[in-house]
Parts: C-alpha cells; structure tokens; sequence
C-alpha cells in the first residue's frame, strides 16, 4: 500500500512539475512563434535557441521591485495573483494523462485524482479562476484595473454558458461526467470531434474565451485599458498572472484533447499495446503502452498550445460589444442546436451518422431562413 | 476625383451568411501566417552579422598614402572649404630637407583634424581633394562616443597604415554592379 502511495505522489508531483515546466516554456514558443509569424528570428541569445529564456525572464521579475499601491487593498492585492495560480493548478488535478501504470500487481492511474464528477471540477475551478483576477482588479484602487477585472468576470460568465451547453452534449454521448469514462469511450479513432464537430468549435471559441487569450484579451487589452487588471503589478506578483494565463492555456489544451480529440488515445494503440504485451512481459508491456499514450497526449496538447498562439497572431481583439453578441447572440443559440441535434443523433441509434446528418438540415434550414433571421444593420 | 491609388474599394455591403461565420476567413488568415512562419527569415544579427554596404559606402575618413608611403595631403584646404558642415580643419606646414620620405608635395598638413560630431559624412571632402588624399572608408565606421574629448580626430586616427591599406572593391559603375551581381 505504502509503495502505490508513494507512486502516487510521484505521479502527481510529476503532472505539477510538468504543467509548470510546459507553462514555462509556453512563455518562450509564445515569442519565438509571434517571431516567426511576424518574419522575425526571435529571442536566441539566452542559451542554445534561447531555451534558457524562461530562467531569464524569472530571474529579471524576481529582481524587480515588489510594489503595492499605498492606496490598494493590499492583502487582497496579494490574494489576487496567487488565487490566479491556484486555481490555474488546480484543474489540472482530474485530467487522465494516460492509462495506468502497473506496479506490485496493482494499477495505478495517471491522473491526480479520478473523481466521478471530473469535468464539473474543471468547470468549479475555472470559474473560481477569474476571482483571481476580479480580486486583483479590484483591489488596485484604479479605474483602468477594475474595468479589466469587469470585463475579465462578464465575459467569462457570459461564455461559460455556451462551454457548457457544448459540454453537455459530450455528456450525453458517454453519459458520465468524469473524464477518464470520456476519454476512454473515444478508443482508437474514435473520437469525439467527429461525432461533434460544431460543439468543438463552440468549445475551442469558449475556450479563448476562458483563457483571456486573442482574440479576446479585453481584460487587459492595452490600447484601452493600460494593462487591464494588472496595470498595478509588477514583479514577480505580475508574473504569477501572467505564468497562470499559461498553465490555464496548457490544462484547457488538456481538457480540449481529452474531451474531443481522445486524450492518451491514437489509432492503433491495441496493435501497440499487444505487440510490447508480447515482446516483453505483460507489465512492462503494458506500462510501455502507457508511456506512449502520455506521449501522444503531450504531442496533442503541444497541438493545441501551438493553436493557441497561432490564433493569437493571426486574429485582432474584438470589440466588447462584438463580444457579448458572438457569445450570447452566436455560440449560446448554436450550442441548443447542438445540443438538439446530439440529443436527436443518439435517439436514432447511429449517433455518427445521425450527428452528421443533423449538421447538414441545420445548415441547410440555416441558408434558408438566413434572410429571414439575419441581423439589422445598425449604425456604428 | 481619384485621390488614392487604391484599386480596391472598401466594401460595406451587408455581409452574406458565410462571412458572418467568421470562420472561412479565419482560417484563410490562419494559412497566410502559417505561410510566413516557414518563411526565411530576412534578419540580420547585427553585431555578430554585418551586412556588406557597396563599395561606395562613406564611413569612416581616411588620408591616404602614396605606393612610397609618403602622405599626399598638401594641405591646400580645399576639402574645408567644400566641407558644408565646417568639420575640418587644418595647419599647413612647409616641408624641409630629409623630409622627403614622409611628405610628397612641399606642403604638408602639420594638422589635420575633423569633428565627427559635426561631419555629416557627405562626401563633398573626397570629391574636392585635387590630391586624391581624403577619402570616406567604405568598410569602416565611425565608432561611437562616450566623451566629447573623443569626437575630435587627429591625423593620429586618419592617416592610412601603411601595414594595413585601405583599396576601394569597386571604382567605377561596372566594377560596382559586377560586385553586386557576385554578391546574389
């Protein structure tokens, strides 16, 4: 029992360590990606390829000076950030890395903790998540930050319903609510992105959403609002919000591969898992496989971070009127439909066939009613 | 009347079904940054990477010598004069017997000094020289000041080095273009 605790905590402390590690060097491809998007070469200075530049950059917020505003709320004022990294690491508690390892005879489970409740617990801490930064924006004592702060609690509310209703629709295809049951369910190849196509989309919109990321940083889109909620930061409390925007972008990259493009499956995984089963003994065979399938994980939500930063700096920030009607006016009906739809597609008993069928009347009744239907053209 | 060249007016048309969605056009903006991050990459790291300037570049000054090492500087003070910043200035001297290894005409600068701070590298000094003596380097900047007691360049800093010469790439247009072409 003693050494499958220990393991455990090993587990854990490694899913910690990594999510750190990644939102660290999150940091570095964020800019040599904007580089090279921008025809640019990027920061290489620091070490081979610049890889050292996450120490550099750690090591130049830890020597600032550490400032709080006379007139802020200043143990709030810390409260802010470091509720921002909390919750951050906190989601990615319930996220199934991979399978399970076998030791002493007794499967051990990637994952912090399998709770039956697993993508409530996400949606939880994400939702405490933005107290870290209503927090921080509040107790600034300026204009500028508590705007960024409102800004950051009504988008996030606004487009959590529409994460929601698009998560709902996963629900009802595996019919439970902890993640390990989804990702299992989507064995191979069969995933769920092709049974859910539009609810992916809506996802992946929220999901910018949530993370505060472009297209819609409106909480500290500079041109506005100086630096939004953390115009009073600096240090490494500035750090902290900045390194917890990365460590959400990594577990929502997490929750995205796990929900929709399989988690720790890929195609062919019992051909692998039985090949290594025979050519060595069960165990390590078996613990082999799992390895591959965290990899494949990592290379996934690699896929995802670099999607992330692509969109980032293709798309410009929209405006915050844009904003709320994308979220209310555009994802929250499309997610009913969705929702519909899936509901219809697994009535009819062949949910593949049935979601892809119900996507095609949606859009054809959708081209015909568009006339109809169709927002007036208001005066800017 | 036509102020701009622009061939594509802005359309404010209403937008149909698809361009609402957004989605198209993101992803068609998707594949043009995509396109620009295989790029090659058009820098140049400075310090470590100089990019060749052309033979006719004017930097940094120089007072030549003759193929017998003697300085050709006659000290006529023509460059100052064509100088429209009056950065030069300059003391003539007469030369005297066993002299003449160092200076070749009878006249010599005992004093040739420019203010780099006050010289707008032109060109117009190289251009009137009837001696061929000042020329602006094509491979050499001036460097950059930390004190004024710096900016003020004696013949100490201008005078050619005998163990190091200076030679233009290039004289005329067709050495500079076959340079050019050598170069892509």
């Amino acid at each position: 029992m003693d050494s499958i605790f220990i393991l455990k905590t090993i587990i854990i402390l490694v899913i910690f360590a990594v999510s750190l590690g990644i939102a660290a060097y999150e940091t570095y491809f964020e800019r040599v990606i904007a580089a090279y998007i921008q025809d640019r070469i990027g920061p290489d200075y620091a070490g081979p390829f610049g890889i050292l530049q996450p120490l550099a950059d750690a090591g130049k917020l830890f020597f600032k000076e550490d400032f709080i505003p006379t007139k802020a709320d200043k143990w709030l004022f810390i409260l802010g950030p470091s509720l921002a990294m909390l919750t951050a690491l906190l989601t990615s508690a319930v996220i199934p890395f991979g399978d399970s390892f076998i030791y002493a005879g007794q499967a051990v489970l990637v994952q912090g903790i399998d709770v039956n409740i697993g993508i409530l617990w996400v949606f939880g801490i994400v939702s405490l998540g933005v107290y870290g930064i209503l927090i921080g924006g509040w107790s600034s004592n300026n204009k500028y930050s508590l705007y960024g702060a409102i800004r950051a609690a009504s988008q996030n509310i606004s487009y959590e319903l529409a994460m929601g209703l698009s998560i709902i629709a996963i629900l009802m295809m595996s019919e439970s609510l902890s993640i390990r049951k989804i990702v299992e369910d989507q064995h191979g190849i069969n995933w769920n992105i092709f049974y859910q196509p539009m609810g992916f989309i809506i996802f992946l919109t929220c999901a910018f959403a949530e993370c505060n990321r472009t297209p819609f940083d409106l909480p500290e889109s500079e041109n506005e609002l100086v630096a939004g909620y953390h115009t009073e930061y600096g240090s490494m409390k500035l750090g902290l919000y900045l390194f917890s925007e990365y460590v959400n972008m990594f577990v929502t990259s997490a929750v995205l591969a796990s929900l929709y493009f399989g988690g720790f499956n890929y195609p062919g995984m019992d051909w692998v898992h039985g090949f290594l089963v025979k050519s060595t003994s069960f165990t390590v065979g078996h613990n082999l496989a799992t390895g591959i399938g965290i990899l494949v994980l990592l290379g996934k939500i690699c896929f995802f971070i670099f999607l992330f930063m692509w969109v980032r700096w293709t798309l410009p920030r929209f405006r915050y009127d844009q904003l709320m009607n994308l979220g209310w006016k555009g994802l929250l009906p499309l997610s009913v439909i969705n929702l519909v739809i899936t509901a219809a597609a697994e009535l009819s008993g062949k949910p593949l066939m049935g979601s892809w069928i119900g996507l095609a009347c949606f859009a054809v009744v959708l081209g015909l009613i568009w006339p109809l239907i169709k927002p007036k053209k208001t005066a800017v | 009347m036509q102020l701009t060249d622009r061939s594509k007016k802005t359309d404010k048309s209403e937008m149909t079904l698809l361009e609402t969605l957004y989605l198209p056009e993101i992803a068609r903006g998707m594949g043009i940054t995509l396109k620009h991050f295989f790029m090659k990459k058009p820098t140049i790291r400075y310090p470590e990477q100089k990019r060749y300037l052309g033979p006719v570049f004017r930097g940094h000054h120089i007072l030549k010598r003759d193929e017998q090492g003697r300085e050709r500087c006659t000290a006529c003070g023509l460059c100052a004069v064509a100088c429209p910043a009056e950065a030069i200035s300059m003391v003539a001297a007469e030369r005297v017997k066993g002299e003449e290894h160092l200076y070749r005409e009878e006249k010599y600068a005992a004093a040739y000094e420019i203010n780099m701070l006050r010289c707008i590298f032109c060109g117009l000094c190289e251009e009137a020289c009837p001696k061929e003596a000042v020329y602006l380097r094509h491979d050499k900047f001036v460097p950059v000041f930390t004190s004024r007691e710096q900016v003020i360049y004696g013949k100490d800093q201008l005078v050619e080095d005998m163990n190091d010469r200076y030679e233009r790439d290039a004289w005329t247009k067709e050495e500079m273009q076959k340079l050019w072409d050598k170069q892509k």
